[in-house]
């Protein structure tokens, strides 16, 4: 029976009851406690059960290593699973629900699995489910699913906020333990600037627990004054509740703050990730306890000694009134210790070494203790919880001596140091044979931008145990009531000769329902890499990440192998050092704030009016705008319409604007652009086309001649920042020479297309100080003045093959002047007109899109646009690839109008079969769609797209696939659907 | 997360600053090369364990390519210098040669 004590628990406050809901129970605690003690305190043993025989569990560990804990916690907005109970501050009001087991924590249907343990080893799903394959996705899966898994989804959104924050520091002391702390204040004291981060609210790590004398005064004395010292330095900054997650390259370290986890009151940010540079990084991670391999060593009431005497010493919670010890080490002793000290029973040690215990046997034998040398335990008795341990010889199979009753075993199998942070860049390990452990190779350290050692470990994370050893390695010099400890024996398996009945129920890891028996059969089926046993038996792969497991299985391995530990090695440890959550690795950056929205001068006035945005890049523009009982259709078809019989005036603002300017633009942009740029009169437009140094069309735009020494290149929407970075290599990195000046002014500048028959007659009624008149004015020219009262540059462009401008003006100007033609074009029947009506309006005309024709594999020639390639230049960007024989091929598909016999409208992405199939078993394709849409000026539908020899074969009528199964007959024609000849652009 | 020093403006820059160009001192192939060499210009790339001279540009900061002499394997950083240059500067030679003194360039072995 687990309870609370009469007194003890150094970090509880006894005046200040806490009350929590466990499943719907109310339990009672104390301020201080952690979720795990405070449901000892009421007696709760079995806490939910494991992953795949769903066996009952309890709390194993008292902190970050915990595998079984795990609780739904919250509710609604603050619901979460998966959450541990040993680390989880015990606040008022806390609810939690146990996971992973149906209808009840008590009775449950799926441990039924237990029965069928035999035949559920390792592999079992990759070998039983693999055949008959459909069987996979409709049954198997579906099922496990069902089964299978840990918390459940959270199913509203997070209510709770979250941060990121900035820190610089010389040195960063990870952990708040004795070494954690002597660390940071030999550098606090050198004058470094010093971050100490402790994951815990407390501090003093194991010595404040195992009471250990330093200099004459306790432990907890010596880390308060320390604290104190450090609180006083201007320099060192102490943080606990902070736990540093992970150590990236050139000394980048993040931290995970968790504010109001530990609170009632849940206002203010819950967690705040701190994203730390560190000149260097020391960890003072301390050590994990080891569980030893025995049959049954899963039953609740089996914890690690260390655990256990953290429950009496810092909660004042017993686990059991009986506890036998079960050890290879001296470091266990002490539990038995305290336990007697605490007035509880602790019926015997257990020592698996013949030779017993060195100094600290006397201390036991003093209380009273009964030690059992070179014993091992052979099974533990109970279901859910222990009820007493039969006791064999370690160097035998299993034959039971004696029986002791209990309620809990406290076990210990030796200490790993925590190497996670001293590995995560690359730090090495070398196996220590005595202490059987990894330790830190400080010779083969994380090396950081200088080519010199970032992190460095001390204490118990380089693999010292004793307090004076480990105040030593952090530089001070000590004296300590410790007793000098004897050798610990390696104990990988309890007895050492267990058969297969005692080895499947002796579990490595938890969480994941991984044996003894699972390692070695594994071994046997051929899986030597520990990386591949890893993944094969999922040993280490559970939540907590194999902080109990992974040695133990890794000895199992190397054994079943005949192989040295360290020639098996470790699996890789990676960041982050316990499970951190979603929201403070996004910080602010949600909703609104995810990714900034670009909006064009005129924005506000299109959201008034109908606007069905489209996401653009970053930008939002107009799909259509929508009027009342119309649908998007109706409207994109009533714009169109209108551009073709009134005007229409479209928001242009998006399009990238680049200023090219100086002695050497015009050469630069004779490199750049497939066209001769550098011959363009001043005032003059030109349509170009860019490729890259592989051939392929990137971009496009016009470009027009401002001035001599000065042209402004218009870009696709999504093109600004890319084109101008790419400007901006060839200028700095291979025509650094070159004097050309690049400005990407694309939000400088507001942009409005004017479109249709009436065009001239909006623009006019605007009034203004430019000739736009037919003679004065003509397309494919520029003028530049006042055009009522806004400064206007006008570019005689179209895009849609009618009368058409574009007005550029400052982009304070842009939402006056949209408003302005909308006023003045009332009569005109003008209206404005979204991105869709430019598309169709565009491919009605035949003119290729960046993106719709074109595809990262598409050169000018595939669309014939031969006529934009100057002949007479000698070189530009691509020009050497696409003298490439596959590039010339007339095999390659080419660009073609395509009309459907029906007016249907082929559907997109369909292609055209053609006969056989190619060598991967696929219909083979002699062409595809690239643009497809309904003609509301046609009243048809009409596509382009790429067909192979293309253009020899017009008339011709060619099938496209639809997803049904049936085909669309389609002839092939001129891209070119409306006004051929061009007379409507130039009136 | 690297940090690298931009030389134009000074500002140690973390990775997220930064834009990756891929290899340093390229020579550009084109028209009246041949096909070999203008396919070792378009794709053919070192992809060393060990030093390796790249491009980078401080995309989010001065807007500035610059080059880099970093090894791949241990992250050290040798020097960063300005793009204007065909070969890598004597002083980040020199660093190089300081950890690894058989380092040549392919361009000058």
């Amino acid at each position: 029976m687990s309870t609370r004590l009469a007194n003890s628990g150094r970090l509880i406050d006894r005046s200040k009851p806490v009350e929590f809901k466990f499943n719907g129970k109310r339990f009672k605690g104390y301020e201080g406690d952690t979720l795990a003690s405070a449901l000892f305190a009421n007696d709760q043993m079995m806490v939910g059960r494991s992953f795949k025989y769903h066996r009952p569990r309890g709390v194993v560990a008292s902190g970050a290593e915990e595998p079984n804990a795990l609780f739904n916690m919250g509710e609604g907005g603050r619901f979460e699973p998966n959450q541990r109970a040993t680390t989880q501050e015990l606040f008022d009001g806390l609810t939690i629900r146990s996971q992973n087991h149906w209808p009840s924590l008590e009775f449950d249907i799926g441990a039924v699995n237990q029965l069928f343990a035999r035949w559920l080893p390792a592999g079992f799903y990759y070998k039983m489910f693999i055949h008959p394959r459909p069987f996979w996705k409709h049954v198997y899966e579906p099922f496990i699913r069902q089964s299978a898994g840990l918390g459940q989804v959270p199913q509203e959104k997070d209510a709770d906020t979250y941060e990121h924050f900035y820190y610089f520091c010389d040195v960063l002391v990870v952990g708040g333990g004795i070494a954690g702390l002597a660390a940071a204040l030999k550098e606090g004291q050198a004058g470094k600037k010093v971050l100490l981060l402790e994951q815990t609210a407390d501090f003093g790590g194991r010595a404040v627990v195992d009471g250990v004398e330093i200099d004459g005064k306790s432990a907890e004395a010596w880390v308060q004054d320390t604290l104190a010292a450090l609180n006083a330095m201007p320099n060192v900054t102490v943080r606990n509740r902070n736990m540093a997650s992970g150590v990236y390259d050139h000394g980048y370290v993040l931290g995970y703050e968790r504010l109001t986890d530990h609170l009632s009151d849940k206002s203010g940010p819950r967690h705040r990730l701190w994203r730390i540079r560190a000149g260097h990084i020391i960890t003072a991670t301390g050590a994990i306890e080891r569980p030893l391999s025995f049959a049954g060593n899963d039953i609740p009431g089996v914890l690690l000694a260390a655990a256990v005497r953290d429950y009496v010493v810092n909660w004042g919670v017993s686990v059991g009134d009986r506890t036998v010890v079960v050890t290879n080490n001296d470091d266990a002793y002490r539990t038995a210790i305290i336990l007697k000290n605490a007035g509880l029973a602790v019926p015997a040690i257990i020592d698996a070494r013949a030779s017993g215990a060195g100094p600290i046997a006397a201390e036991v034998e003093k209380l009273g203790i009964r030690v059992l040398k070179g014993k091992a335990i052979a099974k533990v008795k109970g279901k859910t919880r222990v009820t007493g341990v039969k006791v064999c010889l370690q160097a035998g199979e299993g034959s039971v001596i004696e029986e002791i009753a209990c309620d809990c075993v406290a076990m210990s199998g030796g200490w790993s140091p925590v190497v996670h942070l001293w590995s995560h860049c690359g730090g090495k390990l070398n196996w220590d044979e005595d202490l059987a452990m990894f330790r830190p190779d400080p010779s083969r350290a994380p090396t950081g931008a200088d080519g010199k050692a970032f992190v460095s470990t001390v204490g118990s994370a380089s693999g010292y145990l004793s307090t004076a050893d480990v105040l030593k390695d952090a530089g001070l010099e000590v004296t300590t009531n410790e007793v000098a400890a004897a050798p610990l024996e390696p104990v990988w398996l309890m007895p050492q000769g267990a058969g297969p009945k005692l080895r499947m129920k002796a579990w490595l890891d938890y969480q994941n329902d991984v044996k003894v028996s699972d390692v070695q059969l594994a071994a046997r089926e051929g899986y030597e890499s520990v990386e591949h046993t890893k993944r094969y038996t999922t040993l280490g792969m559970a939540t907590d990440q194999g902080k109990l497991s992974n040695i133990n299985g890794l000895a199992i391995l190397s054994k079943s192998l005949d192989a040295s530990i360290p020639n098996v090695g470790t699996t890789t440890f990676r960041p982050p050092y316990t499970p951190i959550s979603m929201g403070a690795i996004t910080g602010a950056a949600r909703d609104e704030l995810f990714q900034p929205i670009h909006k064009t001068p005129m924005f506000d006035w299109h959201d008034a009016n109908g606007a069905d945005w489209e996401p653009v890049g970053h930008w939002r523009r107009t799909y259509a705008y929508v009027r009342n009982g119309e649908t998007v259709h109706d409207a994109v078809n009533r714009e169109i319409l209108n551009v073709r019989e009134n005007v229409g005036t479209l928001d242009a603002s998006t399009l990238g604007k680049i200023i090219v300017k100086g002695p050497d633009a015009g050469k630069f942009l004779d490199m750049l652009y497939t066209n001769m740029m550098s011959t363009l009169g001043v005032g003059k437009c030109r349509y170009g086309l860019m490729c890259n140094e592989n051939g392929f069309l990137s971009d496009d735009g016009v470009v027009v001649r401002l001035a001599e020494d000065t042209w402004l290149c218009h870009t696709t929407t999504g093109g600004a920042d890319r084109i101008h970075g790419w400007m901006e290599d060839w200028l700095q990195c291979e025509w650094w020479d070159w004097k050309v000046y690049t400005a990407n002014v694309t939000e400088q500048f507001a942009q409005i297309a004017v479109a249709g028959p009436k065009a001239r007659q909006l623009l006019e009624k605007l009034g203004g100080n430019m000739d736009l008149s037919k003679e004065g004015f003509p397309f494919m020219t520029y003028v530049e003045g006042k055009l009522g009262e806004f400064d206007a540059r006008i570019f005689r462009i179209s895009f849609s093959g009618e009368l058409s401008y574009e007005v550029s003006v400052p982009a304070s100007q842009g939402a006056a002047l949209w408003a302005a033609l909308q006023e003045a074009g009332k009569d005109l029947g003008v209206m404005p007109y979204g991105t869709e009506a430019m598309h169709i309006l565009r491919a009605e005309k035949g003119f290729i899109m960046i993106g719709d024709e074109t595809d990262g594999t598409i050169i000018p020639q595939d669309l014939n646009l031969q006529w934009a390639i100057s002949k007479k230049k000698e070189d530009y960007l691509g020009k050497r690839a696409q003298e490439r024989s596959f590039m010339a091929s007339p095999d390659r598909w080419k660009l073609v109008g395509l009309e459907t016999l029906d007016g249907s409208v082929i559907p997109d992405g369909s292609y055209v079969p053609a006969p056989g199939y190619n060598p991967n078993g696929q219909r083979n394709v002699q062409g595809r769609v690239t643009s497809t849409y309904y003609s509301p000026t046609l009243k048809r539908g009409i596509a382009m797209g790429l067909v192979k020899h293309g253009p020899d074969r017009m008339g011709e009528v060619i099938e496209f696939n639809r997803e049904d199964g049936t085909m669309v007959k389609a002839k092939i024609v001129d891209p070119v659907f409306y006004d051929k000849d061009g007379e409507k652009q130039n009136v | 997360m690297l940090l690298l020093q931009c030389p134009y403006c000074g500002v140690n820059a973390e990775e997220t600053e930064l834009a990756a160009g891929g290899e340093a001192h390229l020579k550009r192939a084109t028209v009246g090369d041949s096909d070999e060499a203008f396919e070792g210009y378009l794709f053919m790339r070192e992809n060393k364990k060990g030093v390796h001279l790249e491009r980078w540009r401080h995309a989010y900061g001065c807007g500035k390519w610059f080059l880099a002499a970093r090894d791949t394997a241990t992250l050290e950083v040798f020097g960063t210098y300005p793009a204007q240059t065909t070969e890598p500067p004597a002083d980040v030679t020199e660093n190089i040669r300081a950890k690894y003194p058989d380092w040549s360039w392919k361009e000058t072995a």
